[in-house]
């Protein structure tokens, strides 16, 4: 099997468990509902950096629910049918390209319901929506390849949490950053840096990933 | 490994490192004798930063070889790097404390080697968590891949695009502003030398423990 038939059957599969969908998108709108009524956001306006830190942080939790069970959760018998037809490499990789689908989906819809319930402060689209790409994509390589080593353990919840924080962190941090600047409307040459390096982690991840991933695979 | 001239040499380094970095003379500037710390708090990172590297081979070789003595060295290395990473923190903490009038400042540096240490501290809650050894070693030993790889930007990178107060920042002196003052080397690389040893001695005798220990219990079986 190759790498686009695994994707279209996690795609199909997806698409077939509608309640999976609905909940994830109920889930990002109750998260921004929240923010929006804890920050009494109808009197209050705020700043840049909140702005920015609120949204990835939403992202953020959004996207550990849904990439989490990406291995979590799989049932054993489905997890040996893969070991018969396909290559931990092709696996991976079916996982990373679905699952950053999945993940910029959801920070773009994230992005319209923050627009329409706080504000939409940002001024440079073009380094914003690289911004949500790149963080995107380097949060799914991450948290795919360390659900993939959660789901070995014993409390694979905790594990996720524990083993994807200091690893996402970093991501955040650039991301966080680049998006304050595109909300201020600063010269593009000022988030250059960030970019770079949020395109090198990722880079990193997705090739240790590649690499690593049938030692955590065989089993 | 087993000679002993290298840890003559470790007990004769620090300890010579230990009374020339409380009593030789330093230069005069803005950090006044609180300058001391960079005898006694970089050392630790230096040496934090090789027991995370030897740690991450032995990942790598175990990986290639799967032997259990390549598992026992990379978890004994990464223990005393983090042993490190914790004392480089605290004295850290403790120069900050006379430095900037805070033991925690918040400084990117900071924040940066606490996260770092967060991801070494999470590589043992993930070796506690299975129970079949040969799942545990190689699962541990990818993750030590990743940890190391997350290790390096944390520390090395990220803390660098911020501006911060750490000395060898925006102006703040550090070493480099010595390079005509030999004084300062005379006790620095020793001080470097003779931790990196300490550690490796640390950490070989832990291997050994460890290797004691499995015969043990193999011969009680």
């Amino acid at each position: 099997m190759g790498v686009f038939e695994l994707i279209r059957k996690d795609f199909l599969l997806e698409l077939r468990r509608k309640s999976v969908i609905a909940g994830l998108g109920l889930y990002l709108f109750s998260l921004v509902f929240i923010c929006y009524l804890t920050f009494n956001l109808r009197v209050n306006t705020i700043n840049a950096m909140t702005w920015s830190a609120l949204f990835w942080l939403v992202i953020l939790f959004s996207v550990v629910n849904s990439v989490a069970k990406s291995f979590i959760g799989e049932r054993k018998g489905v997890l040996i049918y893969y070991y018969t037809v396909a290559s931990p490499q092709q696996i991976i990789l079916s996982k990373i390209i679905y699952n950053s689908a999945l993940c910029l989906l959801i920070s773009v819809s994230g992005y319209i319901l923050f627009s329409i319930f706080i504000v939409n402060p940002v001024q440079d689209h073009l380094v914003f929506f690289s911004a949500l790409v790149l963080g995107s994509l380097g949060l799914s390589t991450s948290l795919s390849i360390i659900s993939g080593i959660a789901s070995k353990g014993n409390n694979s919840n905790v594990l996720m949490a524990v083993l994807s924080f200091p690893v996402v962190v970093s991501i955040l941090l650039m991301t966080i950053r680049v998006t304050k600047n595109a909300v201020d409307g600063i010269e593009r040459a000022a988030s250059t840096d960030e970019i770079l390096n949020l395109l090198a982690i990722n880079c990193i991840a997705a090739a240790l990933g590649y690499i690593l991933f049938p030692y955590i695979w065989r089993s | 490994m087993k000679k002993t001239w290298w840890k003559i040499l470790a007990i004769v380094l620090l300890v010579y490192v230990h009374i020339g970095g409380l009593l030789f003379a330093v230069p005069r500037l803005r950090i006044h004798e609180t300058i001391r710390s960079l005898y006694f708090h970089v050392p630790m990172w230096f040496g934090m930063t090789f027991m995370f590297l030897i740690s991450v081979v032995y990942a790598i070789r175990y990986l290639v070889t799967s032997s259990k003595e390549d598992d026992i060295r990379s978890v004994e290395f990464a223990n005393v790097g983090t042993a490190f990473g914790v004392l480089g923190m605290l004295t850290g903490m403790v120069w900050a404390h006379y430095a900037w009038g805070l033991f925690w400042h918040g400084d990117p540096k900071q924040v940066g080697a606490a996260i770092a240490l967060l991801v070494y501290l999470a590589y043992f809650v993930l070796r506690s968590s299975f129970q079949n050894q040969e799942q545990r070693a190689r699962l541990s030993a990818v993750y030590n891949i990743f940890a190391f790889a997350s290790m390096i930007p944390l520390i090395f990178i990220i803390p660098r695009l911020y501006s911060s107060m750490h000395p060898g920042d925006d102006g703040n002196p550090a070493f480099n502003a010595y390079d005509l003052d030999g004084r300062m080397r005379l006790v620095f690389y020793p001080a470097v030398i003779g931790w990196f040893f300490m550690g490796l001695w640390i950490s070989s005798l832990r291997i050994r423990y460890r290797a004691l220990n499995e015969k043990i219990s193999e011969t009680e079986l």
